[in-house]
């Protein structure tokens, strides 16, 4: 095989690196396309991430909440009734209470921002804070008791475990630090317990947003589901995955910031497909007298497009390295960040086959251009 | 010519004894353009090429020299009449059929010998086995041996530009030469070289075209050529007038553009 490529390996790699100023040209085609679209489609991932964080790390398998919730920061309450309820339908494991409102968080030297505090009782296994690294979950048992997460500690105005702020009228005293639990909505979010929660929000008692289920060992969570449908007409039981899918197309389609994103990867594809493929029919172009020639000798047309796709590959391959060091240093930088932008094995994966794709899509002009040759301009040199 | 209005000067060719047939063109046609600016280029031209000959077609710029060389070569496909090289005939074959069948049996040597600049002596007369399938340490071999041949073999890591014109147009020899082609086809390989170059390519011409497998044609304006040719042929106007075959010291020219003046004439 390595035999089998050599010469047209040869005559793509020489022909690429013969004209240094188009290979720059080209590199810098490729490096713009391949640092757009890591780090859109990055932004992406780290959106999604971020969306369906609270959701994923909740233990309930079945969630019941008001109807035409459309993700999870904007519940609306329900009646705290139909826990019990939930409770008394066979399969049930546990159904835990979970409050989630937006509100103002006063800072302590002055001004306010929006916060989305989360009320649940960790004992209940609802939904609790993670990645704590200082202080701990237990100490939301604590008076007036929240954890934040450091990534907002400029948003909210403090800086220290102990430190005090105010949500509406009660003042709350923050006893740990979460790190990496970010918001999509950009409002931080506040972790206490349900009651300090309802006291925060001005909610009744007998309110609450979510109903977490945990089935049973080997429960149907359909027929779990069905009779949960049946017992409580005035909620709306999703599943985990389906209250997933529900946020994450609220937040990245419903209001097009998931559109953004994806355009604005499709646009550095096309933007980079159109300079390389500007860069290699110009260089196809330039090297035509030697493709007519290896057409006078003889070569197949398959040869032929075997040299300008080794290019393209060429060009890829480097594109891509040089593109991936960018990209990562942009991944690393943007870490602390209330959004920052994932790279993983996968998405790496895929750049690079969009790179091939892009470079060999590319090289698709450059072909039709040598297959219009006229063998006999070898004769008129 | 025949009363179809076609050359058949070379038919039946005055081959040496013992050589055979490797190329035969009959009534070879070839019109360029289209519409009001159609013409013909080539108006019925029969020409066989013999192994272990080397043939020379001379003729005036615009007489259809460069046309017959390209269809020759199946670089161009004629509008009316047949070719057949090495026994295979050309006659509806589709353009991939027609490059593997150069591959296989065609040889080119250029007027601006059409190396690849990025590639070396060696490189450039290895891809010709390489746009045949054969590569390995055995192409590395006989492209080696090929440029031996033609006395660069210490030149093989030289590129293009490193070399002087003579020397370059010995590696598209070597090239042309590597794939053991039936028919060598050289178009004006001396014109751009002086004249000690010009006469070194000659010379070299004329000991491959002593291989009893192989025919060399070479289109030329180069007198300096001729003393080195078994035969001359002459085209003007898209027909060849004339054949001097000088390998039996024969003056065979016939002046059939001046008897078609003088007839027209008359």
């Amino acid at each position: 095989m390595v035999n089998y490529a050599a010469m047209t390996f040869t005559l793509a790699f020489r022909n690429l690196f013969h004209d240094r100023i188009r290979l720059a040209v080209t590199m810098v085609g490729i490096l713009f396309s391949i640092v757009l679209v890591a780090v859109q489609l990055g932004l992406y991932l780290g959106a999604r991430n971020i969306i369906v964080s609270m959701i994923e790390r909740s233990e309930g398998d079945l969630w019941v909440m008001a109807y035409a919730t459309k993700n999870f920061e904007e519940g609306q309450p329900i009646n705290a009734r139909e826990r019990f309820t939930a409770l008394s339908i066979p399969g049930v494991a546990k159904a835990v209470p979970l409050i989630v409102s937006f509100t103002d968080w006063r800072k302590p030297s002055g001004g306010s921002t929006l916060v989305v505090v989360i009320g649940s009782d960790a004992e209940d296994g609802g939904l609790r804070p993670w990645n704590v690294v200082e202080g701990d979950v237990s100490g939301l048992g604590a008076r007036d008791a929240v954890i934040i997460d450091k990534t907002y500690l400029t948003d909210l105005g403090v800086s220290n475990v102990g430190d005090t702020a105010q949500i509406g009228a009660s003042r709350v005293r923050v006893s740990g630090f979460t790190d990496g639990i970010r918001s999509f909505t950009v409002s931080p979010y506040v972790f206490t317990t349900t009651n300090r929660a309802r006291a925060l929000l001005d909610m009744p008692a007998d309110m609450i947003t979510y109903v977490l289920i945990k089935l049973e060992p080997g429960a149907d969570a359909e027929a779990v589901r069905a009779i949960l449908r049946d017992k409580l007409p005035d909620s709306e039981v999703l599943t985990k995955a389906e209250f997933r899918d529900r946020s994450l197309n609220h937040w990245l389609f419903a209001t097009g910031a998931g559109v953004a994103l994806i355009g604005g990867a499709i646009l550095g594809l096309v933007v980079g497909t159109v300079i390389v493929a500007q860069t290699l029919y110009s260089s196809t172009k330039d090297h035509i007298n030697e493709f007519a020639t290896l057409r006078a000798l003889g070569s197949s047309s398959g040869y032929i497009h075997r040299v300008i796709l080794a290019q393209a590959a060429l060009s890829a391959v480097l594109g891509y390295a040089l593109g991936m060091v960018i990209a990562l240093t942009v991944v690393y930088l943007s870490e602390r960040t209330a959004l920052p932008i994932v790279m993983t094995p996968s998405l790496a994966a895929l750049l690079l086959a969009l790179t091939v794709a892009m470079c060999a899509v590319s090289a698709l002009s450059a072909i039709g251009k040598v297959m219009r040759i006229d063998p006999a301009v070898v004769f008129n040199r | 010519m025949s009363a179809d209005g076609t050359n058949t000067l070379t038919e039946p060719s005055l081959a040496p004894a013992g050589s055979h047939v490797v190329l035969d063109a009959r009534n070879i046609v070839k019109e360029l353009g289209h519409g009001a600016r159609k013409t013909r280029a080539l108006k019925g031209v029969n020409l066989t090429l013999n192994a272990g000959e080397l043939t020379l077609l001379m003729g005036p710029s615009g007489s259809g020299k460069t046309t017959l060389l390209s269809i020759l070569g199946c670089i161009l496909t004629p509008t009316e009449g047949t070719l057949t090289i090495a026994s295979h005939p050309t006659a509806g074959l589709s353009p991939e059929a027609l490059a593997g069948l150069r591959r296989r049996h065609v040889g080119f040597i250029f007027q601006s010998y059409n190396l690849f600049p990025t590639l070396t002596a060696e490189e450039n007369v290895r891809i010709a086995l390489d746009v045949r399938g054969e590569r390995g340490s055995d192409a590395v071999v006989r492209a080696q041996r090929a440029l031996q041949q033609v006395g660069l073999r210490h030149k093989l890591k030289s590129y293009p530009a490193n070399l002087s014109g003579g020397e370059q147009q010995r590696v598209a020899v070597a090239r042309a030469l590597v794939g053991a082609p039936s028919v060598m086809l050289a178009d004006e390989p001396t014109a751009a070289l002086d004249s000690e170059n010009g006469v070194a390519v000659m010379q070299l011409l004329s000991e491959i075209a002593k291989d009893t497998s192989r025919a060399v044609l070479a289109v030329t304006h180069d007198p300096r050529t001729i003393p080195f040719a078994n035969r001359v042929l002459r085209i003007e106007d898209g027909l060849i007038v004339g054949e001097e075959r000088r390998a039996e010291g024969v003056e065979t020219v016939h002046q059939l553009a001046r008897n078609r003046k003088r007839k027209a004439n008359a």
